[in-house]
């Protein structure tokens, strides 16, 4: 198998960063906050461009969504080794509400338009942790989908598909083309060397909106509210095993 | 997504954590939410920073880990040094056609800042290798770069720079090591005193005398491990600087082809002074990591501790001495990153700019992780808590590329011996 691999790289608040959810209740604070490449999107990268030095693949393009700010996340991704990315710019309020649904259409038609072969996804974001991107994308495009992928290898026009699943492991082939989404252990992504974000300046992002791809974006959920998670409430000290189990029939829980 | 503590979160996270292999403590300053007011990457271009996100992201997986086994153990790190070189770090500021990075002076000073924040030690010595690096690139011919250069840069080998004496420290040009011209080779007799990675490194730039007394009869010459004459004191013990072995070079009768010679005769001084002007940028970066790192471990502790019924981030003097902490890092960190474009460009005030890079942010970044200690309270003193081995490794910064007292000195005649 030959051709063009599409990774799709998403700007995440950065995992270490301690988060706060706004007064209003309406979603997180982002403003001033550290951002960075969600960590299973760099695992993404880093299968796609260990497949292009292994020349199974020709080129790897790295395609974002969202404000100004994601080109930044592409480049990352070309300091990593991709070869070019592609910008969809999305701002504002319809970058609010920009969620799985819109990003899969996005890159359906990306697909169609690049004549990809593969499209490797993280498996989710760490800040909605949706795990639907790759799923919805396989199925838009009707292709087969690979999840959770722990390893991949090529055997003939076919891939092997090792997934982590909650029985264990499980080992599926599909036809290429198809939509693979990585789990933690698949690799471990490289670090960018000095040569390569230099060189990585120099490769070009193309930008374009989701209306030159004929999609519409237009979200169908409306998020109500965002509220921390409960405080940890304090416990309660019993001395006999008769307490402990009148206490728990008090609360309906035997 | 949860807000729970930092710990919680971790552990939640633990499972689905991005580096497989890479384990963050609790404590790992160099992973936490950047206080904003500190953040290193204000007024950096993209590149800089995606430079500075590389050093950051290295120094907290593959170094800050070993930090107190490398000071404990009295490690040499050689393995994760040639790893960084992988990255570009092993000739930061050599040029490209001879295997280095070709950046400019203030990218690395950003680097270095980084990578400080995992380990002062190393980051110090590999701050010293790329002092070699580019002397044998700036002032080498073709042969002499192409043949040490690229192993330089890419850590195959490593370098030390031999300058200081027992009898000539600040006093550098009235220094005693001969080298005698017979035929070919240039016979040096003579010691160096407390060299960076001696007898464990390959490559030497040594400064000896060819010539008359005082700066001008002093040549700068690359001698090999190997050569016969060549020989180590016994490893210091050090304070601090633990992960980079320390020790005399002796030179007796030893030989040294005329061709491993740095430019002319006489002009070994003046390689060596442009050498200490980057040296010591380098050296105040260092410095600038160690006190970033010390100011997130200080206020990361003054939220969690408790005393008198409230954490000791509700007290004023605390709040006070906190901010004045983060006042002089960010003051230090300017003038440093003045000074590295100011040399970068070759302006004229460079020379005292980096004097005064480095007096003041040495100076100040040592009061910085000796203060933060001090609000660790009795923690701060143990080996458990990476402040004090901050504190330990940034102290010689003050001494050495230079004394704070010899920046003085650079400085005043700049000022005292301006023609009108």
């Amino acid at each position: 198998m030959s051709g063009r691999v599409l990774v799709g790289v998403k700007r995440v608040i950065d995992y270490a960063v301690k988060i706060r959810v706004k007064p209003d209740n309406s979603s997180v604070v982002t403003d001033g906050v550290k951002h960075s490449m969600n960590p299973f999107c760099e695992i993404a990268v880093e299968e796609a461009v260990k497949m292009k030095e292994k020349k199974l693949i020709k080129e790897v393009v790295a395609v974002s969504c969202g404000p100004q700010q994601a080109q930044e996340t592409i480049r990352t991704a070309l300091a990593m080794g991709a070869d070019r990315g592609i910008h969809v710019e999305v701002t504002g309020k319809d970058y609010e509400t920009l969620g799985p649904l819109q990003i899969s259409k996005i890159m359906a038609a990306l697909a169609k338009k690049e004549e990809a072969q593969l499209i490797i996804l993280g498996k989710q974001a760490i800040d909605d942790d949706c795990n639907q991107t790759g799923q919805m994308t396989a199925a838009l495009l009707d292709w087969p989908q690979g999840t959770f992928a722990s390893e991949v290898s090529l055997e003939g026009d076919k891939i092997k598909v090792v997934r982590e699943v909650d029985g264990g492991l499980e080992t599926i082939k599909i036809n290429v083309p198809a939509v693979i989404t990585a789990d933690l252990r698949l690799n471990t992504p490289r670090y960018a060397t000095l040569p390569n974000i230099m060189k990585a300046k120099k490769k070009k992002i193309a930008n374009m909106k989701p209306a030159d791809l004929g999609v519409d974006i237009t979200s169908r959920l409306e998020v109500l509210r965002v509220d921390e998670p409960p405080q940890r409430q304090a416990g309660v000290k019993v001395e006999t095993v008769e307490d402990l189990v009148s206490k728990l029939k008090e609360a309906g829980l035997v | 997504m949860a807000t729970v503590r930092p710990l919680g979160r971790i552990a939640r996270l633990g499972s689905s954590i991005c580096r497989n292999h890479r384990f963050f403590l609790n404590r790992s300053p160099q992973r936490r939410g950047i206080a904003s007011c500190v953040d290193p990457a204000h007024g950096l271009t993209d590149e800089q920073r995606e430079f500075q996100k590389v050093a950051f992201d290295f120094a907290a997986n593959e170094m800050a880990p070993h930090m107190a086994e490398w000071d404990q153990k009295e490690i040499f790190p050689v393995e994760t040094m040639r790893k960084a070189a992988q990255l570009g770090f092993g000739g930061i500021y050599v040029q490209p056609d001879v295997g280095g990075s070709g950046l400019s002076r203030l990218d690395t000073s950003v680097i270095f800042e980084a990578l400080s924040t995992g380990c002062v030690s190393t980051t110090a010595y590999i701050s010293i290798h790329n002092m070699c690096a580019w002397m044998i690139d700036t002032f080498g011919n073709t042969e002499q770069r192409e043949k040490f250069c690229p192993e330089l840069c890419s850590m195959e080998k490593f370098a030390s720079y031999c300058l200081t004496e027992p009898g000539s420290g600040s006093d550098a040009a009235s220094l005693l090591t001969t080298a005698q011209l017979k035929g070919d080779h240039y016979i040096l007799n003579g010691s160096k005193a407390f060299i960076s990675g001696g007898g464990d490194t390959d490559v030497y730039v040594v400064m000896c005398r060819t010539g008359g007394k005082g700066p001008k009869g002093i040549s700068c010459l690359v001698v090999e491990k190997g050569t016969p004459g060549l020989n180590f004191g016994k490893k210091e013990k050090k304070m601090g600087w633990n992960s980079q072995p320390t020790r005399a070079v002796i030179f007796e009768d030893c030989a040294v082809p005329v061709t491993n010679r740095l430019g002319e005769e006489g002009q070994g001084f003046n390689i060596a002074m442009k050498g200490l002007n980057g040296g010591r940028i380098n050296i105040a970066s260092c410095s600038l990591g160690a006190a970033h790192a010390s100011v997130q471990l200080a206020r990361d502790h003054l939220l969690v501790r408790k005393q008198f019924g409230e954490t000791l981030s509700n007290n004023q003097f605390l709040q006070f001495k906190l901010a004045e902490m983060a006042t002089k890092l960010v003051a230090s960190r300017l003038l440093v990153r003045e000074a590295a474009t100011a040399l970068q460009e070759n302006r004229p005030d460079a020379v005292s700019l980096c004097s005064m890079a480095k007096l003041f942010a040495t100076d100040e970044c040592f009061n910085i992780c000796n203060q933060a200690l001090q609000m660790h309270g009795g923690y701060g003193y143990l080996k458990d808590y990476a402040v004090q081995q901050f504190v330990r490794d940034i102290r010689v910064h003050q001494i050495l590329e230079g004394t704070n007292e010899v920046m003085r000195m650079i400085i005043s005649r700049n000022l005292l011996t301006e023609s009108s």
